[in-house]
């Protein structure tokens, strides 16, 4: 059921293109983002309010890297991951042995700080002013500029994302996650260790958030420090929430529905962001653990 | 029960499996244990008793180095590495918490795959699991349903499981019996005595002492992080003894 409805969403886009098509690869973005935040927030029941400081990274270079310096996207979207996941390794150290409110706290902090960089770094970044002119996503010769284009790429991203959240999920290192999830100290006094996968989680998570950075900026032309800032946050925790949370499919369901239901309420005019509210609410009251969780036979309490 | 107590080995003349000297923990400022001096024999059952708040279950924290601490405790005559679990899990001593620490949307299948994580041996796995389900064939019957979803007997039969799916060699018990009907927890304590009798040596932290008492070679007595006395379960006759004890 909900792998019916994202290709049904996802095919409309396609076949109506335009506004519909631009708002569906937001989505498809945001999914590759959620389902990295939820190997980390899902599957390992860890926090993270700073995932947004990866996406930053992947995205800025990406940017730099072809606009001002004229690489073609893949090196440059390789080397904004590879940087990110690097990043994440000096700060996933020491802050992942906080727990609980302190790593949401220290996470936090993390976000914040990589805004204050993309905003002042400005021989770099160019400040609030943003990079513009930012090439397509293309492999050598071929580029992908339409719609449709875009659509069929980011799906096929999309696909190898869950596939690979899938796995994870069902291999030996997503059952440690698991047991980490479930109980730190049980997992640990039964020699997993414990703090090994949940770095393991966070630099995957942190991969994922620099791939959504990336293909953000190729795909819309242009970066400021506002995409990255706390306002995508706030959008990729209602994502994983409302989507279901330690679920493969929750993330794509989650992004699609908070990316297409403010378009919907836009009927609604001045109530547009109270029946927004409203919806969540009814959501969160109905079905807590996400709207993945309706339709598989275990999730339903 | 009787049987099982003439058949239990002298526990002065055992060599220790564990032995700690001086161990003292702390959380932040507040000292929780101060400098307990313990051994434990190859193949003893010990039965740690005290009342609440003693420091019994911080005594079985620091020794799984899960908790900062002072002091030795030598396994097997190594030192163990401090405030490192994982080392101390890998050396063969295995903790089942206090409440358990099930993974409780996990099934119960699972959370016996995940107790022989760091186990690569096929055939040793399933060797063990047949055995863990032999030891409680209710988890057999309930191996597809979800753990927290059990009754309380249930998940303290399936946490001792788990725990026994690492192949222990010595196991550690934080209070299996709480919260449990007196039959159910009979039926575990049982179950621990028969593994002890075949050679698994145990720790047991217990706030119903009959029942410990009735199990153990030997009864150490916590109060206020310290130990207070020694005793031969087979001294203590009646509970006026152990009040005594308790309050001396």
């Amino acid at each position: 059921m909900p792998w019916l409805f994202a290709v049904l969403v996802v095919g409309y886009a396609m076949v109506v293109g335009g506004y519909a098509a631009t708002v569906v690869s937001f989505a498809l973005i945001y999914a590759v983002f959620v389902t990295g935040l939820n190997l980390f927030m899902g599957f390992a029941a860890q926090v993270s309010f700073g995932q947004n400081a990866f996406a930053a990274i992947g995205g800025y270079l990406s940017a730099v890297l072809t606009a001002t310096y004229g690489w073609s996207p893949l090196p440059g979207m390789a080397l904004g991951i590879v940087a990110a996941v690097l990043a994440a390794a000096i700060v996933g150290y020491p802050a992942l042995r906080l727990k609980g409110h302190y790593l949401a706290m220290g996470t936090l902090a993390i976000g914040l700080i990589t805004y204050e960089i993309t905003v002042e770094w400005q021989s770099v970044t160019q400040g609030y002013m943003g990079i513009s002119g930012i090439p397509p996503f293309g492999i050598g010769p071929y580029e992908v500029t339409s719609d449709r284009g875009q659509l069929i790429l980011l799906s096929l991203v999309v696909a190898a994302s869950l596939f690979a959240a899938a796995r994870i999920r069902r291999s030996r290192f997503g059952r440690a996650l698991s047991a980490v999830a479930g109980s730190e100290e049980a997992a640990v006094a039964l020699g997993i260790d414990v703090a090994r996968y949940k770095l393991a989680a966070f630099l995957l998570s942190a991969g994922f958030a620099a791939l959504a950075g990336s293909l953000f900026v190729h795909v819309v032309g242009f970066v400021s420090p506002e995409v990255f800032g706390l306002h995508m946050v706030i959008v990729t925790f209602t994502m994983l929430y409302v989507g279901g949370i330690g679920t493969v499919v929750g993330p794509l369901v989650g992004a699609l529905i908070v990316s297409l239901l403010p378009e919907t309420f836009r009927a609604f005019k001045d109530y547009q962001d109270l029946a927004y509210g409203a919806a969540l609410i009814l959501l969160l009251i109905y079905a807590p653990r996400g709207l993945a969780s309706l339709f598989s036979p275990r999730g339903r309490s | 029960m009787s049987l099982a107590v003439a058949a239990k080995t002298d526990a002065s003349t055992a060599p220790a499996i564990l032995a700690a000297t001086g161990l003292s923990a702390r959380y932040g400022h507040i000292h929780a244990l101060h400098g307990v001096d313990l051994q434990i024999g190859e193949g003893e059952l010990v039965a740690v008793l005290g009342p609440n708040g003693a420091g019994k279950s911080t005594l079985l924290r620091a020794i799984m180095g899960l908790s900062a601490n002072d002091g030795e405790v030598c396994f097997r005559g190594d030192a163990l590495p401090r405030r490192d679990p994982v080392a101390v899990a890998s050396r063969g001593i295995v903790l089942v918490p206090e409440g358990r620490g099930l993974f409780s949307p996990m099934s119960v299948s699972d959370n016996l795959e995940l107790g022989a994580y760091r186990l690569g041996d096929k055939a040793e796995f399933k060797r063990r699991r047949d055995r863990v389900l032999a030891l409680f064939p209710r988890l057999k019957e309930r191996l597809g349903q979800v753990a927290g979803s059990m009754s309380g007997g249930e998940q303290q039969m399936l946490a001792i499981g788990r725990a026994l799916m690492a192949g222990p060699k010595l196991l550690l018990l934080d209070e299996p019996s709480l919260g449990l009907a007196p039959r159910v927890t009979e039926e575990i304590l049982e179950t621990l005595g028969l593994l002890n009798r075949e050679g698994l040596a145990i720790v047991l932290v217990e706030q119903k002492a009959p029942l410990a008492l009735e199990l153990a070679n030997r009864v150490y007595l916590l109060s206020l992080g310290r130990i207070v006395a020694e005793l031969d379960p087979r001294d203590i006759t009646s509970h006026d003894d152990l009040a005594r004890h308790y309050f001396a």
